[in-house]
């Protein structure tokens, strides 16, 4: 007779409690008035995403690694993460609330008299909101996940709703339907590699969760062709969805089609919860077989963090340019994943939190710089924009202070901490290509500030739409958690160590 | 028969797809050999399964099949969407973000 598996609820209620709402938003779509819907849709996705993260901060003592029988690990990580997505959500669906940026009515085709009938309309594509909170979902699942099913369904789940809302641009329709049909592509090509390599795991070891696989590689009991074979099709899945080079091709493209506020989303969220499950696999799973791996990804930390700063320089539009900055921003993380110590990973958790903040806020700002045809992501057309909008000039600035790791802002105290645990760790040669590569990336930052304040203007057609209230909100949440934790980074810090623990 | 030519077939055909993916053009074409993947991927599990006298892989192939199957709806709704716009469904031709 089968016995009912042993389930943690109280653990588990963090993730449910989001699904919940994403299902309480797609009964809103088939049975609530259509002029009901955006307000509805917010308000139960900001309350399910609140009550979660009270649910998480009530249990953040009580981890187990049984929460779900073997397949998931509820500890000190995950349960970091988990918050940091949460918080991620929250900032973020402040911006996605603004519909300006969605097409009314994803199924017309671009530029046909149905969309002109759809905006006219004022139709609304409020599946958003639901579509977000199952990424969500899938994002809290991922990086607590310890079998190869868990994780690939939490990597499927994530991804789904990610691709189709990539598609789902107000303006630049064309463009924004391509990124959606390349992240898909790409996206789903990389969940392949990654589902063989867990399928040459279990050949090699037996078993489907990441303890026995510990287990086999200290045992010594499998084939070892299978073991490095599957470290490295398990790896390119990973690297793919954190955006490392050389399977970082998908980043850029995605990053400036999708609309901004899932852009910012994304970047933030998914970065998160690729690395919480990277980490976990890294630390715990593959932890024993260290020699195998760590030469590869030393190496894809490296050309991660050149490639993604010195393409960086080149860029003419902004998303494009926060793209590579974010491909250079996981080849730090990555440093983190080879020096593999307890600092490193709670200078990685930090990093990733402080990373996402300044990201949300970033391409919330860039939603609401626009010229009569809709957002301007062209640098060159943001030149003097620091002269007609000091302030949002300025908080741009600050946000990008802390990518480039400038004193007194978060990404500063981040970098130092990842660049420290590395050099603990013995690996001198990734900290001096970090920072090396800091250092290339501090000059387009300050580039762009340069033209923000210090060049006149050369046309007048773009300026800053006074941004709606939740966008405010949104990007003054960004900036404050910004300089806090530049300036008092042990507010976060403490939380991070206390919580930078892995439980079998 | 020797049970490990079925992973010496689920190595050929995850290495077939992955070839597709790169060498073709049509969008249809490339997520069939993305499904080929998964599948060479269920098709290992499931040796794996036998090989190893458990029944965790065969559970894995059965989320697997659910999971592409999901992947399809969401795949399809794109490739239709870009085709209804472009009259094309190559991947080629989908060149807009690339200056």
């Amino acid at each position: 007779m089968l016995s009912a598996p042993n389930l943690d609820y109280e653990l588990l209620a963090p993730i449910m409690i989001i699904l919940g709402g994403a299902l309480i938003g797609v009964l809103i779509e088939a049975f609530a008035k259509p002029a009901w819907r955006a307000r509805l849709q917010l308000v139960i996705s900001l309350a399910a995403i609140v009550i979660s993260f009270n649910q998480l901060v009530r249990v953040r003592n009580d981890g187990s690694s049984i929460a779900a029988v073997t397949s998931v690990s509820v500890d000190g990580a995950g349960m970091f993460l988990q918050g940091a997505i949460l918080i991620f959500a929250f900032l973020g669906i402040l911006v996605i609330a603004d519909q300006d940026n969605f097409a009314p009515q994803a199924s017309a085709l671009p530029g046909s008299a149905e969309e002109a009938a759809a905006i006219q309309a004022g139709k609304q594509q409020t599946e958003v909101f639901p579509l977000t909170m199952f990424a969500v979902a899938g994002m809290m699942l991922f990086p607590v996940a310890t079998d190869y099913i868990t994780l690939f369904v939490a990597l499927e789940v994530l991804s789904l709703p990610l691709y189709l809302m990539a598609g789902l641009s107000r303006r630049r329709r064309l463009l924004s339907q391509e990124a959606a049909l390349k992240y898909f592509l790409l996206g789903a090509y990389s969940s392949a590699f990654f589902l063989f390599g867990a399928a040459l795991l279990y050949g090699y070891s037996g078993t489907i969760s990441l303890n026995g696989l510990t287990d086999a590689i200290r045992g010594n009991t499998g084939n070892d062709v299978f073991l490095l074979l599957g470290i490295i099709f398990l790896s390119v899945g990973l690297l793919f969805k954190v955006g490392a080079v050389p399977f970082h091709s998908w980043k850029p493209d995605v990053y400036q089609g999708a609309p901004t506020p899932i852009t910012g989303f994304m970047a933030a969220a998914t970065k998160a919860a690729a690395f919480g499950a990277t980490l976990r696999i890294f630390y715990l799973g593959l932890d024993a077989a260290q020699t195998s791996w760590k030469p590869f990804i030393a190496v894809i930390s490296v050309i991660t963090m050149i490639v993604g700063s010195l393409a960086a320089i080149s860029q003419r539009d902004m998303k494009r340019m926060l793209a590579y900055s974010s491909i250079a921003h996981a080849g730090f993380v990555l440093t983190a994943i080879v020096s593999l110590s307890e600092n490193a990973l709670s200078a990685s958790l930090f990093y990733l939190f402080a990373y996402g903040v300044a990201t949300i806020g970033a391409f919330a700002i860039i939603t609401i710089v626009r010229d009569s045809a809709g957002e301007v992501s062209d640098v060159n057309r943001w030149i003097g924009l620091g002269k007609k909008s000091p302030l949002v000039a300025s908080v741009f600035s600050l946000f990008l202070l802390s990518f480039a790791g400038i004193p007194l802002t978060s990404g500063f105290v981040g970098k130092f901490s990842i660049f420290s645990a590395a050099y603990e760790s013995g690996n001198i040669m990734l900290v001096v290509v970090g920072v090396l590569s800091s250092a290339i990336a501090v000059f387009f930052y300050l580039r762009v500030i340069l033209m923000l304040f210090f060049t006149d203007a050369t046309n007048d057609s773009i300026s800053v739409v006074i941004p709606s209230i939740l966008t405010r909100i949104s990007i003054s949440i960004s900036a404050i958690f910004t300089i806090i934790l530049g300036i008092a980074p042990s507010l976060l810090f403490d939380i991070a160590q206390d919580f930078a623990y892995f439980l079998r | 028969m020797d049970i490990s030519n079925y992973i010496y077939l689920s190595a050929i055909l995850f290495t077939i797809g992955a070839i597709g993916v790169v060498v073709r053009r049509n969008a249809i074409v490339v997520f069939m050999c993305i499904e080929l993947m998964l599948n060479a991927a269920n098709l290992a599990f499931v040796t794996f399964s036998r090989i190893h006298g458990n029944l965790a892989g065969q559970v894995t192939s059965f989320f697997t099949m659910v999971v592409a199957a999901c992947e399809v709806v969401v795949g399809l709704a794109i490739i239709v969407a870009i085709y209804r716009s472009r009259r094309s469904a190559s991947v080629d031709d989908a060149s807009l973000l690339k200056r």
